[in-house]
C-alpha cells in the first residue's frame, strides 16, 4: 500500500505479527491506527501456503488422504471425514452405519477438543491464564481416546474412504463414557470461572459485533454465525453420517459480539456430549468398511460436499476424470473465509480488542493458508 | 496400515519417482476438446428442470447454455458476461444469499481453459445450486465482489492460484503466494517440483531446491 495514500497525518501504522503469540500462528495483520482506534487492516497471510491442492492432483485418492489432517490440525478428525465424505459422494457409496457411528463419535470428540484449544488461547489472549491448563487438562483424555483408537492424537487420519481401518479398541465405549461423565462438570467449572466475570465480560461484551445480514454477505459459518442468531447448523440442515438419528439442539446467541460466540461454543461442547452419549449406546454391529476396491478410482464427475466442522462450513470440491488422481481438489476452508470479516469486525474497535477478535474468529493458519 | 490400500497395479512401483509434469490424458474431455489418446468417459450429468431452472430461462433465455444435475447436485453453465446479472438475479429473486466458495478447474486443452465454479446455497430453501463459467486464458473474469462482497478473498486466490483476472476486483493481487513471485502454481504444466528460482534465491539466499 503507497504511504502516500495510507496515512493521513494522525495515522499510524503497526505492524502485528507474523510472530505474534495472539495471532494463533503466523498471521500477519497491518493495522492502521488513529490514536487507540483501529481505522483499517490488512492481513498478509501465505507463510503456511503447502500447496494442498496442488499435492492433491499427484497422489492417487488414498494416499491424499492423510495430508488433509494438515490442514486445521487442531480438527484432524472433522477435515479426514469430509475428505472421506466427499470421495465416497463421487463413488456414490456410503459407510456402513457401524462406521458411520464411530465416525461420529470421534468427530465430536473432535469438535471438543478443538473448542477447548479455542477456549484456553482466547482466554489467554484476554489476561486470564488460568482456563489453558485447565482446557489442555481435559483434552488430554480426549487425545488419548483418539491414540487408543489409532496411534496418533492430532493428525489422527482416523477415517477411511468407505468407513474405517480400525475396529475400535476393547474399551473404547467405557472411555468415551467416562469422558462424557467427566467433562460436563468441567464445562460448568470453566464457565465458573468466566462467564460471570467481570473483567471477562467487560472485554467481551459488544466486541467484534457481525450481524447475521453481515455474516451471510461475508460467507462466515460455523459458532460465528450462530452467535449471530440464524439457527444453521449443517449437521441439522443437510444431515450427513447419520446425524438425523441424534437428538440435539443448534445453540445460538442474538448479539453477534464476542461474548456470545464465548456462549455458543461453551453449548456446542455440550451438545456434542449429548451427541455422544446417543451414539456410544447404540453403535450398530456390522462391517465397518464399504465395498471399495483397492483401487480408489471414481467415475468422471465432480461433486461438493460439506460438513459443520468446528470453525464453520468445511467444503471438498473434488473432480474426478476417472483415474487413480483427483483432476482437482478444492477446499473450502472456514478459517480462511471467516478472517475475511476481520476487518470489518476490528474497524472502529480499539487496538486492545483485535486480540480479542482473531480468538473470538478461531481461526488456524494451516487451513488459511493450505 | 495404509499400504494394504495402495493399489498394486495401478501405483508406480516403490521408489519410483511420483509422476508430475505430464499432464493427465483426461484433460480435455469434460471441456470437450481434442480428443486423448484413451477417452475416458465424460460426467454422466443428466439434465436438471425444477422451478428454478424455468424462471432461470426465461430471465436469461440462451446466457444460461446448460441445465443439468449429478449425483443430486444441480448446476449450470453460463456465459462469462452474464454472471454478474444471473449472482444478482439469484440473490435477490431465489435467496441464493450465501456465497459459499469461488474456485477454478484448469482443462489445458479447452478453448476456454479455465472453468470457474461458483457454489451458492440458499438459507430459504436449503438448496445448492452451481455456477460455471468459462474462461480463455489472458482474459478477464466478471468480479462478483459487488454483489457478494465475501468473494473478494475467493478471486484474489483463484488469481494467485490460475491467474485469472477479475475485472472490477477492488484489490486484484496476490493472497497466498508472495507478490514477487512468477508462475500460477495450480495451472496444469506447472510442475510439483517447480520453484520461483529468481525469488527463492534472492529472498532466502538459497538455491531452489530442484
Amino acid at each position: 500500500m503507497p504511504e502516500s495514500t495510507f496515512l493521513d497525518v494522525n495515522e499510524l501504522v503497526l505492524n502485528m505479527g507474523p510472530q505474534h503469540p495472539s495471532t494463533h500462528g503466523v498471521l500477519r495483520v497491518i493495522l492502521k491506527l488513529d490514536g487507540e482506534t483501529v481505522t483499517g487492516t490488512e492481513c498478509v497471510i501465505g507463510y503456511l501456503h503447502r500447496g494442498v491442492e496442488k499435492i492433491a492432483e499427484n497422489r492417487t485418492y488414498i494416499q491424499f488422504a492423510p495430508y488433509v489432517d494438515r490442514m486445521d490440525y487442531v480438527a484432524a478428525v472433522s477435515n479426514g471425514l469430509g475428505y472421506c465424505l466427499a470421495i465416497e459422494k463421487l463413488l456414490n457409496i456410503e459407510a456402513p452405519p457401524r462406521a458411520q457411528a464411530v465416525r461420529v463419535i470421534l468427530t465430536e470428540l473432535n469438535r471438543i477438543t478443538s473448542h477447548l484449544l479455542w477456549l484456553g488461547t482466547h482466554a489467554l489472549d484476554i489476561g486470564a491464564i488460568t482456563p489453558v491448563f485447565y482446557c489442555f487438562r481435559d483434552r488430554e483424555e480426549a487425545l488419548k481416546i483418539f491414540e487408543n483408537y489409532c496411534g496418533a492424537r492430532l493428525t489422527t487420519h482416523a477415517f477411511r474412504i468407505g468407513g474405517l481401518q480400525y475396529e475400535v479398541y476393547d474399551g473404547f465405549e467405557q472411555e468415551v463414557r467416562a469422558f462424557c461423565d467427566m467433562f460436563i462438570p468441567k464445562v460448568d467449572e470453566y464457565e465458573e470461572l468466566l462467564t460471570n466475570n467481570r473483567i471477562w465480560v467487560n472485554r467481551l461484551k459488544g466486541v467484534g459485533v457481525l450481524t447475521g445480514d453481515e455474516c451471510k454477505e461475508y460467507g462466515v459459518t460455523g459458532p460465528v454465525l450462530r452467535a449471530a442468531g440464524v439457527k444453521w447448523d449443517l449437521r441439522k440442515a443437510q444431515p450427513y453420517s447419520g446425524y438425523e438419528q441424534y437428538d440435539f439442539d443448534i445453540p445460538t446467541a442474538q448479539n453477534g459480539d464476542t461474548y456470545d460466540r464465548y456462549t455458543v461454543r461453551m453449548e456446542e461442547m455440550r451438545q456434542s456430549v449429548r451427541i455422544m452419549r446417543q451414539a456410544i449406546e447404540k453403535i450398530p454391529a456390522g462391517p465397518i468398511m464399504a465395498k471399495v476396491g483397492k483401487v480408489v478410482k471414481p467415475p468422471a464427475g465432480e461433486a461438493y460436499v460439506s460438513i459443520e466442522a468446528p470453525k464453520g462450513e468445511l467444503g471438498y470440491y473434488v473432480v474426478s476424470d476417472n483415474s487413480t488422481q483427483p483432476y482437482r481438489v478444492r477446499v473450502r476452508p472456514p478459517s480462511f473465509v471467516n478472517l475475511q470479516a476481520l476487518d470489518r469486525m476490528v474497524r472502529g474497535g480499539l487496538i486492545a480488542d483485535v486480540v480479542a477478535i482473531i480468538g473470538t474468529l478461531d481461526i488456524v493458519l494451516g487451513e488459511v493458508d493450505r | 496400515m495404509a499400504d494394504e490400500e495402495i493399489p498394486a497395479s495401478a501405483a508406480p512401483p516403490a521408489g519410483a519417482p511420483p509422476k508430475v509434469a505430464a499432464p493427465k490424458p483426461a484433460a480435455a474431455a469434460a471441456a470437450g476438446a481434442h480428443a486423448p489418446p484413451k477417452p475416458p468417459p465424460a460426467m454422466a450429468a443428466t439434465p436438471w428442470d425444477g422451478p428454478l431452472t424455468g424462471s432461470l430461462k426465461q430471465a436469461f433465455g440462451d446466457q444460461i447454455s446448460q441445465y443439468s444435475t449429478y449425483l443430486g447436485q444441480n448446476f449450470v453453465v453460463a456465459n462469462a458476461e452474464a454472471l454478474d446479472s444471473i449472482l444478482d438475479f439469484l440473490k435477490l429473486e431465489a435467496d441464493f444469499d450465501y456465497l459459499v466458495d469461488i474456485t477454478a478447474v484448469d482443462y489445458p486443452k479447452a478453448e476456454k481453459r479455465f472453468e470457474l465454479v461458483y457454489i451458492l446455497y440458499s438459507f430459504a430453501s436449503n438448496e445448492r445450486l452451481r455456477i460455471k463459467i468459462h474462461v480463455a486464458d489472458g482474459v478477464k473474469a466478471p468480479s462478483a465482489v459487488h454483489v457478494h462482497v465475501g468473494a473478494n478473498w475467493l478471486e484474489r486466490e483463484v488469481f494467485d492460484m490460475f491467474g485469472v483476472e477479475f475485472e472490477g476486483h477492488p484489490n486484484m493481487r496476490r493472497i497466498l503466494l508472495p507478490e514477487e513471485w512468477t508462475g500460477f502454481p495450480l495451472r496444469k504444466e506447472y510442475s510439483i517440483l517447480k520453484q520461483d528460482d529468481r525469488w527463492v534465491k534472492e529472498n532466502l539466499g538459497i538455491e531452489s531446491g530442484h
